[in-house]
């Protein structure tokens, strides 16, 4: 079951520096909402708040209330380990495990985790490919490694990889930054099949995108979160004149 | 146009220095593999291999208590240094800005600057003065001291090639960090961990003052670690330095089976590498 992210005045510091001021957003299940703004707003740094990859630098601090479901994520009864398994993420740089063959990529999480061995795995391992589109590619060479693959079919295992332990959201952080024009499109159509099932929030710097795949979109400058709507809505007219200069090319 | 060409021919003739520079290095390594081959070819066999030293005008005598007790004093040296060194690049790894981390990596760099001798001294004083004997223990453990600190600071440089980006694909799965570093960092980085591991080795096996001031020497057969034990270093630096020609050829003879038994390991380990690396 996919929950909802509600993201309550989250402010964010790194040192002294605060890079997130108040935020408040909610992403509704089985929808995309896409996260814009110019480099260094904070965009990254909301979503990666989310599964807590911050809590392995020392240095953040964090206040506000991130709810996944009906539970908040930040507080003090809640394990990391355990919140990720349930909060996929997909980064801007294909990161598949490098010592690992395509097979034992996609089957990392279930090892990991003790979710399937033997037959189940393998079945688990092909319903994955299939679904991040990538079976048809690889089924011949599920030997392989991983990182022979190109740029695209690389992030499309790392869906695979995440699809495996079936976490209830999904976050993506860019992750068609590094790839061609072609392996975009694939992957925007993958994230369309993903809305069926996930809460998807996704960072990213294209505008198009944003406009082609998401519900929501969310336009945050220097921390701060200008204005969050329904996408058509705001790529049409836009509330805020911040935003309206931002989508219009005059800023960033 | 004479600053282009002036230009050009600096390139050509820096290019032509860093050529000369690589070829000398690989000509010297090659002399001295060409001067141990051709002065100990003619000693080493099975016999010379297998069997006890014999005094001085009797013919035959050989090297086998050397080679054994290099071989237990370097294995010890291993066994305690692999580990230690491994565990201690993983905090350093884990932990990189803690003052513990800082104080180590110090230690470390300070420990691979101190002299053999003066290790071998220390260990002396502290095991061998106590215990009142030399022993192929304590021999083995002057060269676990001289093996960890380079495990420990090459380990630590290959662990953190492992980027993190990796680290983070293994978080995100919800691995925890005991399992990310189990799972994902040392597998990755083991081609690397070898490597350090070999160049240790390869240095504790040369090594002659330490095992001097601990292990000394016995032209024996070595029947329990609490002994003193011959090893090849010290009996190629006994013999070479004595006036019986008989024992300069075999000291020649013992110098190309330590070097041989060196390259061999290192030829080992790129392959194990190798093999690795293509099966994945």
């Amino acid at each position: 079951m996919t929950q909802s992210i509600a993201v309550q005045d989250l402010s964010v510091w790194f040192g002294r520096h605060q890079v997130l001021k108040n935020v408040s957003l909610y992403a509704k299940p089985k929808e995309v909402t896409a996260l814009i703004g110019p480099s260094g707003c904070g965009k990254t740094t909301l979503l990666r708040c989310i599964n807590r990859l911050h809590d392995l630098y020392s240095n953040a601090t964090i206040h506000g209330k991130i709810m996944v479901g009906t539970e908040n994520i930040l507080g003090v009864n809640i394990d990391p380990v355990e919140l990720r398994r349930r909060v996929g993420m997909i980064f801007q740089k294909p990161n598949p495990f490098p010592h690992l063959s395509i097979f034992e990529n996609v089957a990392a999480g279930l090892r990991l985790h003790g979710l399937a061995c033997g037959r189940a795995a393998a079945e688990r391992v092909e319903a994955c490919l299939r679904k991040a589109a990538l079976w048809e590619e690889v089924k011949d060479s599920l030997d392989r490694p991983g990182i022979m693959l190109s740029g695209g079919q690389q992030q499309r295992l790392c869906i695979a990889r995440a699809l495996a332990i079936e976490p209830a959201v999904f976050l993506m952080d860019e992750p068609c930054a590094s790839l061609d024009p072609v392996s975009t499109m694939r992957i925007e159509e993958l994230i369309k099949e993903l809305r069926e099932d996930y809460t998807v929030i996704i960072v990213t710097h294209n505008m198009q995108q944003a406009a082609r795949i998401s519900q929501q979109t969310a336009f945050v400058l220097n921390g701060e979160l200008v204005e969050a709507g329904p996408t058509a809505e705001m790529f049409i007219a836009a509330k805020d004149d911040r935003t309206e200069a931002y989508l219009t090319g005059q800023m960033g | 146009m004479a600053s282009k060409k002036l230009r050009k021919a600096t390139g050509y003739l820096l290019e032509f220095a860093c050529l000369l520079s690589a070829l000398l290095v690989m000509l010297t390594l090659c002399l001295i593999l060409y001067y141990i081959f051709r002065r100990g070819i003619a000693a080493v066999n099975i016999p010379f291999l297998t069997s006890l030293p014999t005094p001085v005008g009797e013919p035959g005598g050989g090297i086998g208590n050397a080679l054994i007790g290099s071989a237990i004093m370097v294995g010890i040296g291993s066994l305690l240094a692999i580990p230690f060194g491994i565990l201690a690049a993983i905090y350093l790894d884990q932990n990189p800005k803690s003052k513990l981390a800082a104080a180590t990596r110090f230690a470390n760099r300070v420990l691979t600057g101190i002299p053999s001798l003066i290790i071998g001294l220390f260990v002396f004083t502290v095991l061998v003065l106590r215990t009142g004997n030399y022993s192929a223990l304590a021999g083995g453990i002057a060269l676990a001291v001289m093996m960890i600190p380079i495990i420990t600071l090459s380990a630590e440089e290959m662990l953190r090639l492992v980027p993190n980006s990796w680290r983070e694909a293994s978080l995100a799965l919800g691995a925890s960090k005991k399992q990310t570093v189990l799972m994902l960092v040392l597998p990755a980085a083991t081609g690397g961990l070898v490597v350090g591991i070999m160049l240790a080795v390869a240095l504790a096996a040369g090594q002659t003052a330490p095992v001097l001031l601990t292990a000394l020497t016995s032209r024996f057969w070595l029947e329990n670690l609490q002994q003193p034990a011959a090893s090849l270093p010290v009996l190629i630096y006994t013999y070479a330095s004595s006036p019986f020609p008989d024992w300069q050829e075999q000291a020649w003879g013992a110098a190309l089976v330590l070097v041989t038994t060196i390259l061999a390991l290192n030829v080992a380990a790129q392959l194990f590498i190798a093999v690795r690396n293509r099966r994945l």
